[in-house]
């Protein structure tokens, strides 16, 4: 890819719009003033009842209703709560880009690229026809009769909307965008790795608008039984308000989030050519495998420093460099973050890997101690975070910092919100499976 | 990268990992194809009598023990492979294998060929459904009064019943997890779930990155088997389906681009490719199948949501093809032959002709169709991987496969009717795909001369 130095204005990706729909608010107002009172929106789960669950709280949407938003809710009756996420995110992003009244030049030029996952499993008759048709006298399911309790109980809609391109669908009907459309499903990178891919696609010169971010809710009774199985969820018994605490020494795990994140990022030219406002400039993608252990981390930290690294060679950052005025170059990290163990060290030292002793200098916050974990979805939110802390000067907190522990040692921001010259962000998502990405945002310049 | 050196950086494809109903590997697939065979057969894995259909082109359990395929330190983790990935991980090893690649799983402790962080993976991947015999056995305490699922029993007991790693077995990024990690891919790697295009943006995602210089080298393509329940049901209740009873005929029930057609087969399977820059393949004295040239995708105006409403489609699709030549450099006129998803599908087998009448014109009824979907079924999310790999083979052998079923395909404006193998003067090969969600994806593949 183009060094950034010698980028024209068709290989300069800037994001024009953003939006989202989280457990703190539904609109970039209502979610940066929660982060910057440092709120929490973990609370006991609605969604089923999970009271005698080893984690009974999580961080919900609450009150969202997407038809607002949309042309004509008619058209996306059938939405799972999972694409609702995406098409409320979407519909703020499309209209803070002015996309409705200074519109692309040509659809079949604007594509989408989500990092979704799959919506929500009709759980109550899903786990009703498998227990159902369990046949006692052999010890398996009874085929013929699953196929009669499947048909009787599931509804079509229901199911296909489970695939995980339909967020992707809905958008792509609501705006008429018809461009290069994907949907990866990367695990928590996903919608991080959405943003980094849709602005390669850009570079490309593929598209000139693309859609970009993610949606995710795994708030349901199999999504929680299989975070709380590989003992990645946090389990306390106090305040749900306490439990996300990143980089604590007392951490124990993430608290699950649902909701969307999405961007529109395009070509500075087309931007340009639209009269549209660039609200930050996208100049730096990295993406790596751990090729490690499908349940843990590698190590050393090897993957996510190459993922870091990545994203600023392509931004022309060196990491151990100093502007005249001493600072380093990057002014901020979003951390993964997630509250577990394993993820916050490693995280802590590939930081330092990649930085040296530089490190300590970059305020590194997690803003799912306030969020929660949204999953394929976290990676578009904590991106829009890093382009509002460069809009407003200040850096979003970490919540619930209480105990040092002395394997994470750099300045995580703690308890309260910080103001700061914010020019350059990193935001960082590591997948489950060793999957990294790393995106780098700088303020916008013409 | 300057856009002169992009241009430059030519990939190929030097290894094809192809997994299907015929077994692992390109042989006896092109042995199958060839010769006019069909692996449709009936679901033995489970009693399918009370769905719309009983048979699928599956994979028996003697063409794919995963244990004998992966590093003997790895066969623990075979525990924790659902279908899907082991069809991901046999396919890997193959294309692998087929490439002559040293990586830490053909030898480990020996230098790879290719430097790991120079490796990407891009794995189409489906929604990969509970196995319902370990879930309803996990649950078997969980009743509630009308013998349906008590959620707090679950809570306090039930669901210690599964084991630890439950989740990981059916996240879709898994596909690309254990291959990267048996692979040692430490590039760029990503998992695609677009339904049948999944395969096809996977690679078009290969190409992009190791365009823009971020790997040499990709493990690219996808997997899925929906010979599931929930797989089968879903499939129902989109419509797609042709109906086969009990004893039916499965091979002539799909019929792709018959105006009699009433749905498709679902088949078990997908592949990996290696694509590769030129040079890494010229540089190794690796034998280069097909270069793979062009790529473009595309959303379509409509989508279905339920059911297949593609009526207006064929504009989109054909943009996704008149991208793909563009990138390719090629004329529609340097096309010989074509390999569609060709589902047997009625509204999408519409869409498709459609789309590719506006970009052949009257020569399409002369432009031979390779039509998979009798012999192979529609393998979600490895369907276009699938095609790929027999894109890249008919270059190579400059023949094309038997097909099956189809009669009367000149009425939908298309040369797909049953014939034997020929050989055939092939110079670049199309292959096309539409899923359901509306994404449509072309890449244009070219002989080595």
């Amino acid at each position: 890819m183009s060094a950034r130095s010698e980028r024209s204005p068709s290989e300069r990706i800037v994001v024009s719009g953003m939006g989202w729909v989280t457990p703190l608010g539904h609109d970039l107002e209502t979610v940066w003033s929660a982060l910057m009172r440092g709120a929490s929106g973990m609370a006991p789960i609605t969604r089923f009842d999970a009271r005698t669950f080893p984690t009974t709280f999580a961080a919900e949407v609450k009150d969202f209703d997407v038809n607002p938003l949309l042309k004509d809710p008619r058209v996306h009756v059938t939405a799972g709560i999972n694409a609702q996420f995406a098409l409320g995110a979407a519909a703020q992003a499309w209209k803070q880009a002015g996309l409705d009244v200074k519109p692309a030049r040509n659809m079949r030029r604007v594509g989408i690229y989500l990092g979704a996952g799959e919506g929500v499993i009709d759980t109550p008759n899903y786990l009703a026809a498998n227990l159902k048709a369990w046949d006692a006298t052999t010890g398996k399911t009874d085929g013929a009769k699953w196929a009669e309790l499947g048909h009787a109980l599931m509804q079509a809609a229901r199911e296909i909307e489970q695939e995980p391109n339909m967020p992707l669908a809905h958008i792509a009907r609501e705006f008429g965008a018809r461009g290069p459309a994907y949907n990866c499903l990367t695990a928590c990178a996903a919608s991080t790795q959405a943003l980094g891919e849709a602005t390669s696609i850009l570079r490309g010169g593929e598209a000139d608008v693309m859609i970009a971010g993610g949606a995710h809710t795994m708030i349901h009774v199999l999504g929680v039984t299989g975070f709380n199985r590989l003992t990645a969820l946090s389990t306390s018994k106090g305040d749900p308000s306490k439990a996300s605490c990143p980089f604590d020494l007392q951490r124990g795990g993430f608290v699950m989030g649902e909701g969307a994140g999405m961007v529109i990022l395009e070509t500075l030219e087309h931007a340009r050519a639209r009269g549209a406002t660039p609200l930050a400039e996208l100049i730096g993608f990295g993406s790596s495998a751990d090729s490690y252990r499908i349940t843990d981390i590698e190590p050393t930290g090897r993957g996510a420093a190459a993922a870091m690294l990545q994203a600023l060679a392509q931004a022309g950052i060196d990491a151990r460099a100093r502007r005249s005025d001493g600072r380093p170059f990057v002014d901020y990290i979003s951390a993964h973050g997630t509250g577990t163990k394993e993820n916050d060290s490693i995280e802590t030292l590939a930081v330092k890997r990649v930085f040296g002793e530089l490190a300590k200098e970059i305020p590194m916050s997690s803003v799912k101690s306030m969020l929660g974990h949204l999953i394929a979805a976290a990676g578009a939110v904590e991106f829009i975070t890093c382009v509002m802390a460069i809009h407003r000067g200040m850096l979003p907190p970490t919540i619930n910092y209480t105990t040092p522990d002395p394997e994470c040692d750099l300045d995580y921001v703690a308890n309260t919100p910080r103001a700061a010259k914010v020019q350059t962000c990193l935001s960082n998502s590591f997948g489950f499976g060793g999957q990294n990405d790393t995106v780098c945002v700088t303020a916008f310049e013409s | 990268m300057s856009k002169t050196s992009k241009q430059h950086r030519r990939i190929v494809i030097t290894g094809l990992g192809p997994v299907c109903g015929f077994g692992i590997g390109i042989d006896p697939l092109w042995a199958g194809l060839c010769a006019g065979e069909s692996a449709i057969r009936p679901i033995t894995a489970f009693d399918p009598s009370g769905f719309i259909t009983t048979v699928a082109a599956t994979i028996l359990p003697e063409q794919l023990d995963i244990r004998s395929i992966v590093p003997k330190n790895y066969r623990k983790a075979t525990k924790v492979m659902a279908r899907d990935i082991e069809i991901a991980v046999a396919a890997a090893a193959s294309a692998v294998n087929a490439a002559a690649l040293t990586t830490r799983g053909t030898a480990e402790g020996v230098a790879p060929t290719i430097p790991p962080e120079r490796v990407g993976c891009h794995i189409g991947a489906g929604l990969i459904p509970a196995d319902s015999d370990e879930l309803a056995s996990a649950m078997l305490t969980c009743r509630s009064a009308d013998g349906g699922f008590d959620p707090g029993e679950w809570g306090r007991t039930g669901m210690n019943n599964l084991t630890p790693l439950w989740l990981l077995k059916y996240l879709p990024n898994m596909l690309a997890c254990h291959v990267t990690i048996i692979h040692d891919c430490q590039g760029p790697s990503n998992t695609l779930t677009c339904a049948e295009v999944s395969g096809a943006l996977s690679m078009g995602e290969s190409m992009r990155v190791i365009r823009r210089g971020d790997a040499d080298a990709c493990l690219s393509g996808g997997a899925e088997s929906k010979v599931s329940y929930m797989g089968l049901l879903r499939q129902t209740f989109a419509n797609r389906l042709a109906a086969v009873a009990t004893g039916g005929d499965g091979v002539a029930a799909v019929r792709p681009f018959d105006a009699s057609a009433t749905g498709t087969v679902l088949g078990e399977g997908g592949g990996i490719l290696i694509t590769e820059t030129f040079d890494s393949a010229h540089a190794r004295g690796a034998r280069a199948i097909a270069e793979l040239t062009g790529f473009a995708a595309r959303q379509c105006s409509c989508i279905d949501t339920v059911g297949v409403d593609l009526s207006d489609a064929a504009q989109d699709i054909a943009s996704a093809i008149e991208g793909a030549l563009h990138d390719a450099q090629t004329q529609a006129s340097e096309i010989d032959a074509i390999v569609p998803l060709g589902s047997g599908i009625p509204t999408v087998d519409q869409a498709e002709a459609a789309a590719l009448r506006l970009i052949f014109g009257e020569r399409l009824l002369r432009l031979p169709l390779v039509t998979l979907a009798p012999q192979v079924g529609i393998c979600g999310a490895g369907a276009s991987a699938l095609a790929a790999c027999v894109a890249a083979q008919c270059l190579s052998e400059q023949r094309l496969p038997a097909r099956l079923s189809t009669a009367g395909s000149a009425a939908m404006g298309v040369e797909s009717d049953a014939r034997a193998s020929c050989s055939a003067t092939l110079r670049n090969v199309l292959v096309t795909s539409t899923g359901m969600g509306g994404q449509s994806a072309a890449l244009v593949l070219r002989r080595i001369s």
